[in-house]
């Protein structure tokens, strides 16, 4: 909730007072870490851990720049806002040996586009975001974006969309098939226009609710990400997680060391707790994602592997990662993003 | 300043007029530092230059007044023309704010009046139960506001079950959830200082009014309502300033989809346009109004006691 991103700012003052020995500053996502683990890590290292929560990459990056830096020791970024962190020298460099259970990185994570060699990075969890529809409520195919970019008129009003430019801009694009971060005129105009027309049918904007609206029917249609549906499917058993032919987001949350981090030995310390395969299982059982370290599976929730938000049926489209825009891009997505939101 | 102490004669004034400076200073003090300097922080950084993904260059620059009042198309190089889109977000909230205002006002003076008009040793009682709701966060009443809405909720399956309606009513993520929003959150506002006033307000002058065969209607309209009009006015405002900037109602009652201008300058900081200097100038815009709108009920409020 944005809400609790701005009591994070004035929290930050009473965490910067209390920087002693024996203490952890995560900026982390809402509803992404269950509270026995945390328990579990205060227990074993007695180190005290303060969470503040944030609800988008981008709310992220604009509180930490706002004056949040040399508050937190670490953040949890998507993966192409690991390499804006980096560009723009938010991240600190975790030197060779600085992590013992670096070893454990999954051989596939190991050395990412984003974070060449993870020397800013590990792994935390990593998933898909497109949609869910409560299939008590609309009976059509639901593995196209159309759902959410050119709605039937019975699904008009009850659609929630992430409150995430990356996220809508990505899969607008797919749904478009242009490219991502088009400077291409046209295409550019043609998305703006897309998005204008398939705004009306949309009922908000929210990301932190984006599970909730979906359980309490407020919405047919969700734009979330793929453990938020399990969970939903969990509580209202009709909710189904689509995999559009269209293509959908792919992404790898990372724990990330914050430059000025005011407890950074703590900090490595919560990231070798994060690379113990039986600690990162349990975030993936809690959270119904999937994780980035070897030798995890004896503890990993067996029906996780079987769940069908992580298992893509053979008529689903690509999954992409988000990519990071040029500067001018930017500026005409900023400009799209604004138009759709007012 | 002498001869003011002088000609008001009380000890007292005499008493402190030279600590008079210091007496004031803690006031000053606060004020400035909570009032003064982040304006003109704000005031600075409209100035400014935007830097890519949030924060801003130390350059001068146009640029944040112009986006709000030109448009330049979707690439930024067309000929500009007027700015619509922050002019509607502007509108929207200023008949927002003023509807909230009037059914404030509508609900908030008989309430006022009703509790004033009680025995003495009860009043404190319905002042009490005025307050309770701001025992709760406004977040956590805007939430519950959500949940008492939504098309599945307790009032549409209230009117259903009692045959009101067949299908539920459609108000969460409209318009209309904001104004209940907004109206809820700040009806105190309005209740408090107008209760304030009519409580002062001497009964036997109706009585008077009475005897001397004015209707009840114009007694209220020529005896009361001149008696508590500061104190509607002050509700008034403080209602309408703060619904003026909501950013909460807008955001969970109306799906952040159609902004305020809470919402809009929020987005620019702590959102995903990352627009610092455009938030600024958006505030400063917001400011001038509000000012402006005092202004105005100030000089209505002299001239009124001019004439009296």
């Amino acid at each position: 909730m944005k809400l609790l991103t701005t009591s994070a700012m004035a929290l930050a003052l009473l965490a910067n007072a209390a920087a002693a020995d024996g203490e952890l500053v995560v900026y982390h996502w809402f509803e992404y870490m269950p509270a026995e683990l945390l328990e579990k890590f205060e227990t074993e290292t007695g180190i005290d851990v303060t969470i503040d929560t944030y609800d988008s990459n981008e709310a992220m990056l604009a509180s930490l720049k706002a004056g949040g830096m040399g508050t937190y020791d670490v953040a949890v970024p998507g993966d192409y806002m690991v390499a804006i962190m980096a560009g723009e020298g938010l991240l600190d460099t975790i030197a060779d040996g600085e992590l013992t259970n670096k070893g454990n990185i999954a051989p596939e994570w190991a050395d990412p586009s984003f974070d060449p060699g993870r020397t800013h990075s590990i792994p935390y969890q990593w998933g898909s975001t497109a949609f869910a529809v409560d299939t008590a409520a609309y009976t059509g195919d639901i593995n196209t974006t159309d759902l959410l970019f050119n709605p039937p008129a019975e699904l008009s009003g009850k659609i929630n969309m992430l409150d995430s430019q990356g996220e809508v801009m990505a899969l607008a694009s797919l749904h478009m098939d242009i490219p991502q971060c088009s400077s291409d005129r046209g295409q550019l105009q043609a998305l703006n226009d897309m998005l204008q027309e398939a705004q009306t049918h949309w009922a908000s904007f929210n990301s932190d609710t984006s599970r909730e609206v979906l359980v309490s029917g407020d919405v047919t249609v969700g734009m979330t990400y793929d453990g938020f549906a399990a969970k939903a499917r969990a509580e209202r058993d009709t909710i189904k997680y689509a995999f559009p032919t269209q293509g959908y987001v792919v992404w790898m949350d990372n724990v990330v060391l914050l430059k000025d981090a005011p407890n950074r030995a703590n900090a490595l310390i919560f990231m070798d707790f994060l690379l113990e395969p039986e600690n990162i299982a349990a975030v993936s059982n809690y959270a119904r994602y999937g994780l980035g370290v070897s030798g995890a599976t004896e503890f990993l929730d067996p029906d996780l592997a079987t769940a069908p938000e992580a298992n893509p049926p053979a008529t689903a489209g690509k999954g992409a990662f988000i990519e990071v825009c040029d500067q001018e891009t930017q500026a005409v997505y900023d400009q799209i993003w604004t138009n759709l939101k007012n | 300043m002498a001869g003011v102490a002088a000609s008001g004669g009380s000890v007292a004034a005499d008493t402190y007029a030279k600590a008079r400076h210091w007496l004031l200073a803690p006031s000053w003090l606060v004020l400035g530092f909570f009032v003064f300097a982040p304006v003109c922080v704000m005031l600075i950084y409209s100035f400014l230059t935007k830097e890519f993904r949030g924060g801003v260059i130390w350059e001068f620059s146009f640029a944040a007044y112009d986006q709000f009042f030109f448009d330049r198309g979707l690439f930024g190089d067309a000929e500009p023309t007027l700015q619509w889109t922050y002019i509607s977000v502007f509108w929207r909230s200023i008949w927002q704010a003023g509807l909230a205002t009037i059914l404030s006002l509508l609900i908030g003076f008989p309430t006022a009046y009703f509790i004033a008009t009680r025995p003495e040793g009860s009043r404190a009682f319905w002042v009490f139960l005025v307050t309770i709701p701001y025992w709760v966060n406004l977040l956590i009443r805007t939430v519950s506001m959500k949940f008492l809405l939504r098309d599945e909720g307790p009032l549409n399956e209230l009117l259903i079950n009692i045959g009101l309606i067949n299908d539920p009513l459609h108000i969460i993520y409209t318009n209309l959830a904001v104004q209940l929003g907004l109206f809820y959150s700040y009806l105190p506002f309005m209740v408090l200082p107008i209760y304030a006033s009519i409580e002062r307000y001497n009964f036997t002058m109706s009585e008077a009014a009475a005897d001397l065969y004015a209707t009840k209607w114009t007694a209220l309209r020529r005896i009361i309502l001149p008696a508590v009009k500061p104190g509607v006015i002050a509700g008034c405002i403080l209602v309408f300033v703060p619904s003026l900037g909501a950013f909460l109602a807008p955001d969970l009652l109306g799906g952040a989809k159609n902004f305020m201008i809470g919402s809009l300058i929020e987005e620019q900081f702590k959102g995903n346009a990352g627009n610092w200097p455009f938030g600024a100038a958006a505030s400063m815009v917001l400011l001038t109004m509000v000012v402006v709108i005092l202004l105005i009920f100030a000089r209505q409020q002299r001239r009124a006691e001019a004439q009296s």
